[in-house]
């Protein structure tokens, strides 16, 4: 899977506070949740994002709440991925969970500057910045993980588990 | 193995694990509420399984949103109820006998020692104070869960944080945990176990002890965990609905990291906007001034903390510049707050006093804050927006200092009211 798109640039502990206000969690509806996607970080990031754009963050992205609401956000307003120095556990999970590709790379994160376009080899870790001419290595991906996406999520890896037991 | 592993190693139906290694799991409870388990039912429901995988230990709590605030969270809560119902869930918490979902399980003895619990909420983690593997994960996973009985998970490393001496007066589990996030930060602990222990946890409360559980996930933490003792076994016994089982770690359990405190240096704890890792020493922000104040939530609604708050607060008032909105989290916790007197003293003080919600704690209902607005709550989270409009501010601390600072209307430490 090869993802090519512009990126947007945020600071390390982005939480899910951030990516999706609980004032809007009364809803679970992924294009409704798209409307505020990352709206306190940066109030305006609804209207300036496109589809197939990507995220750049420091450390720690996606820290607070179990929200699954976050990944789904992110994914629905029709971003492609977030590339990390690391990322909170809940939300790695559930973005592996749900399909939304992530990828932590402590260089990527230091050295793609906001409007660089990159573009992301999934399935060797491998990040390309179009726009500066660099190449950067992502932390490879646990296999367990590379056979949920291949499955196409829990949801469809759970399925193929009931039909087996 | 420290008890983490080997609590995961059991449900893995393993001898042993070690940190890194992806394991299957069975679980013995699942938990979800308002605004996380709509999604849960949306995607169980793909999975085709004709029913969940034990009625007995799947349960939804409605305590986000709830009592509901609008159209919108009727139409989520109602989704839970229907469900259950349909499925023939053995437990579902009703607005009138629910209470906010991590003060209430432990509480009512529906979640033990030894077991493994998840939660489509991150303070699922909370449990860790009973000696159980409890984590946050999100909705698909419990719908998986729910189907199949089972959850993946990474076995974490250990980090181990020992407490010693005596704890200064008012300085409580949630000073303990608050100092220890402005220590490590709010990724220090990220993918990792928490582990509690020392002289000061042994004589800790389980109160205490729940409330520095619950702030495992503020580090970063996987889960927060004491080994059960003598206090644990005087919580459980006759309270726990099923069997518990008490682990321990082996002294020559594996650490990644061990840390440190002397207690009796630990100050009255403040996390100032908007991390909780970004602590400083009550008695430091006296300049501070405080539009609301909030006695609640999964961290700290529990009796004690009610006791705690209304110790300090009894015969005086809420500042005229201030609001104060206390929220006892269960509906036994609130019963007891009324036959102790704790309500009247509270009302008489004219504090607001609230039905069991997790309302005001991340900005859903009974208390948002406008913009530049203040407050000061026994919450767990300081995050931008988390009260309310994204330029109003949170700062976090336990019931005293909440309650002294009610009184004058800034951050204040009790001494300065009693």
């Amino acid at each position: 899977m090869i993802l090519k798109g512009r990126v947007w640039k945020f600071g390390r502990d982005i939480d899910t506070d951030a990516i999706i206000p609980a004032r809007y969690l009364n809803t679970s509806d992924p294009n409704e949740l798209a409307k505020h996607v990352m709206e306190d970080a940066d109030k305006d990031f609804p209207s300036k994002v496109k589809k197939g754009d990507m995220i750049i963050a420091d450390a720690n992205f996606g820290c607070g709440s179990s929200r699954e609401h976050a990944p789904i956000a992110i994914k629905a307003a029709g971003m492609q991925g977030v590339v990390a120095k690391s990322f909170a556990r809940i939300f790695y999970r559930n973005a592996f969970n749900i399909g939304l590709p992530i990828f932590e790379s402590e260089e990527a994160s230091e050295k793609i500057s906001e409007g660089d376009v990159i573009e992301v080899d999934a399935d060797k870790g491998v990040i390309k910045n179009i726009t500066k001419g660099e190449e950067y290595t992502a932390k490879p991906i646990p296999p367990f993980m590379q056979e949920l996406i291949s499955a196409g999520g829990l949801i469809e890896w759970t399925k193929k588990r009931l039909k087996a037991s | 193995m420290t008890i983490t592993e080997k609590i995961l190693a059991a449900h893995a139906g393993k001898d042993k694990v070690v940190p890194g290694e992806l394991i299957l799991a069975k679980v013995d409870f699942i938990l979800a509420n308002d605004i996380t388990a709509p999604i849960s039912i949306t995607e169980f429901k793909k999975t085709g399984a004709k029913g969940v995988f034990d009625k007995g230990k799947v349960t939804f709590i409605p305590d986000h949103f709830a009592p509901q605030k609008d159209i919108k969270a009727a139409e989520q809560c109602k989704m839970l109820r229907e469900f259950s119902k349909d499925y023939g869930l053995e437990l579902y918490f009703e607005v009138g006998r629910m209470g906010v979902e991590h003060a209430l399980l432990p509480e009512q003895g529906i979640v033990a020692s030894g077991d493994l619990v998840i939660g489509a909420d991150s303070h699922t983690c909370t449990y860790g104070a009973l000696g159980a593997f409890s984590t946050g994960v999100g909705s698909t996973d419990v719908a998986s869960a729910m189907a199949t009985g089972e959850c993946w998970f990474k076995v974490p490393e250990s980090m181990k944080f020992v407490y010693y001496g005596k704890l200064n007066k008012w300085v409580s589990g949630k000073d303990l945990i608050l100092h220890t996030i402005g220590d490590i930060g709010v990724d220090g602990a990220l993918y990792r176990a928490m582990e509690f222990e020392g002289e000061t946890i042994s004589s800790l409360s389980m109160s205490g002890r729940l409330t520095m559980c619950n702030m495992a996930i503020e580090a970063g933490g996987k889960n927060g965990i004491i080994v059960p003792d003598k206090i644990t076994e005087e919580y459980v016994k006759g309270r726990a609905k099923r069997k518990y089982k008490f682990y321990t770690s082996d002294t020559d359990a594996k650490y990644v990291d061990v840390r440190e405190y002397d207690c009796s240096k630990i100050p009255l704890t403040v996390s100032c906007p908007h991390l909780p890792s970004n602590t400083k020493p009550a008695a430091e922000l006296s300049h501070i001034t405080i539009d609301q104040v909030v006695v609640g939530s999964c961290t700290n609604g529990r009796i004690e903390d009610l006791r705690e708050a209304a110790e300090i607060i009894k015969g005086k008032k809420v500042n005229p510049n201030t609001r104060m909105i206390v929220i006892p989290a269960t509906q036994q916790i609130y019963l007891q707050a009324v036959k102790e007197g704790l309500a009247e003293i509270f009302v008489n003080a004219e504090a607001v006093f609230s039905t069991p919600t997790c309302g005001p704690c991340l900005g859903g209902h009974m208390g948002i804050l406008a913009k530049g607005e203040k407050a000061l709550a026994t919450t767990n989270r300081n995050f931008v927006g988390r009260m309310g409009d994204p330029g109003s501010e949170v700062y976090l601390s336990n019931p005293a200092v909440a309650a002294a600072s009610a009184v004058l209307g800034r951050i204040a430490i009790p001494e300065e009211v009693l």
